[in-house]
């Protein structure tokens, strides 16, 4: 694989208190690749992605984003904590979706596409909306445009939320379980941008319990366990080979998916 | 009491005195809730900012105000500041001055509040498309606490313009004041309080309607 490495972490460690609850985590995301995290709940794939975007600030270890250290800079051998505006400079390169779409409900799909364009990237009005009107017709939503988030459904919103974190030309996007919220027949709507995403050469670190999605999408699976990789590799290695008990055992809830669902 | 005749041409002969005074009445409520919303999201903000130095004088104003009668507060800002020397205000400004004071006391409570009730994830959001600390509060926290308080809002200006009519006691003639002048000059007691308290009760009433449309326009939180 030649493509470049765009997010990197080397170690990264996180406690709440006194739960450790990321215990060095090694990870790499090539350029246009889909990395996702599997792992049992509670297993630290939330506070990862989390750390990637400064929504959690690590304790120890490094997340390199094009070889640039995310929240911090060396200051010979100090780690200084970068400025809040430094920090969301970094977060725009970054984007996120969330488990609970998390649109903001006084603005219409549209407007809520605008926001980051108009105040982040200083782009203006029209252009704007015309890069919204452009990923809400990707996602199927142009006809939606004028709506609030209270006026659609789960799946729509979710698709909204992802036209929101593409439209800023993000060098990756961060997907914490975003079809973990939605009634079952709303899960496809989703995946199914999702891929087409990927499919465009979208950079993307994706955590899911979607795992027939996960088999078919990703370059890479990385399988978390309580705070640490215990596995990764490519989609046929993971699923096919576990080389550990738990990996099995984990991979075994899904077993019906597998066998039953072709 | 039984015999009395009512004699409405008291309130037509008088109609302008009383629209003005109403419209006096209206104009101290409205630009007091407007400076007292501008107190009370800094002092929101200074109640929520977890600094003492910050958090602790702006608590202590918000009881000492909310504990104190507002008729009270009233003689002490006109009667009182030209004690320690301060004579730069007439009475209206007195007045404005000392509604903006108390609005702001309970404005800052009503934000408190609003800024708490605000979930985080709306929060997250706006930083995960990059808005920067001060860009998240314009664009995301204050509109949505805008919708969120805007019946407390709307609620807090109906009564401030009934606690207008306190203005009577140093002589501002809004509507209280207005109507007692004018039972001095004709004795059309009945009449003169029936029309005053009318026009009171309409007038909030209206209010209290607009408010609701207002609500409905903003319904989008929900
Ligand atoms: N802000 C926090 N404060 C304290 N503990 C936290 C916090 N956030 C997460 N945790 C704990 O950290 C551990 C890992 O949580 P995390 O959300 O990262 O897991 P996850 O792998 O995403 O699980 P799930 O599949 O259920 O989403 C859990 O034990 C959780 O309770
Ligand atoms: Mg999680």
């Amino acid at each position: 694989m030649a493509e470049q490495i765009l997010l990197r972490a080397e170690g990264v460690r996180k406690s709440f208190g006194a739960l450790e609850v990321l215990k060095g985590i090694d990870l790499e995301v090539r350029q246009g690749q889909v990395v996702s995290l599997i792992g049992a709940s509670g297993s630290g794939k939330t506070t990862f992605l989390r750390c990637v975007n400064m929504l959690e600030e690590h304790d120890a270890g490094d997340i390199l984003l094009d070889g640039e250290p995310i929240g911090y800079r060396m200051d010979g051998s100090r780690r200084r904590r970068l400025s809040e505006a430094k920090v969301s400079a970094q977060r725009a390169r970054i984007g996120m979706v969330f488990q609970s779409f998390n649109l903001f409900p006084h603005l219409t799909a549209e407007e809520n596409v605008m926001l980051g364009l108009t105040k982040v990237l200083g782009k203006s009005k029209a252009e704007a909306r015309e890069i919204a009107g452009h990923w809400l017709g990707k996602v199927g939503l142009e006809a939606r445009r004028g709506h609030y988030p209270y006026q659609l459904s789960g799946g729509q919103q979710q698709r909204v939320a992802i036209a929101r974190a593409v439209a800023m030309d993000p060098r990756l996007l961060l997907f914490d379980e975003v079809t973990s919220a939605l009634d079952p027949e709303l899960v496809a709507e989703v995946l199914g941008v999702m891929k087409a995403l990927a499919e465009s050469g979208m950079t993307m670190l994706v955590v899911s319990h979607e795992m027939l999605f996960v088999r078919d999408v990703s370059h890479h699976v990385v399988f978390m366990d309580e705070g640490k990789v215990a596995q990764s590799g490519a989609p046929s290695e993971v699923f096919d080979r576990p080389d550990s008990e738990r990996l099995q055992k984990f991979l075994g809830r899904f077993h019906g998916i597998f066998s039953g669902g072709g | 009491m039984i015999d009395y005749h009512f004699d409405w041409t008291v309130i037509t002969r008088n109609a302008d005195k009383f629209v003005a005074a109403l419209g006096l009445g209206l104009g101290l409520a409205v630009v007091s809730l407007a400076i007292g919303c501008v107190i009370g999201l800094a002092a929101a903000y200074a109640r929520v900012s977890g600094n003492k130095w910050l958090s602790t004088p702006v608590w202590a104003y918000v009881e000492v105000i909310r504990c104190t009668p507002l008729l009270l507060l009233i003689f002490f800002v006109y009667f009182g500041l030209p004690e320690f020397g301060i004579y730069v205000l007439d009475k209206t400004q007195s007045f404005i001055l000392t509604l903006s004071l108390y609005a702001g006391a309970y404005m800052s409570e009503v934000f408190r509040a609003g800024l708490a009730s605000i979930p985080k994830q709306y929060v997250e959001a706006a930083k995960a498309i990059g808005l920067r600390p001060w860009q998240r509060q314009r664009w995301v926290v204050l509109p949505v606490m805008f919708r969120i308080t805007l019946p407390s809002v709307g609620n807090n200006l109906i009564s401030l313009f009934k606690d207008t009519s306190l203005a009577a006691a140093i002589a501002i003639p809004e509507l209280t004041f207005t109507a007692r002048q004018i039972n001095a000059n004709t004795f059309r007691v009945m009449e003169v309080w029936l029309a005053a308290s009318g026009m009171y009760l309409a007038t909030a009433y209206l209010m209290a309607m607009g408010l609701r449309l207002l609500e409905r326009r903003y319904a989008s939180i929900r």
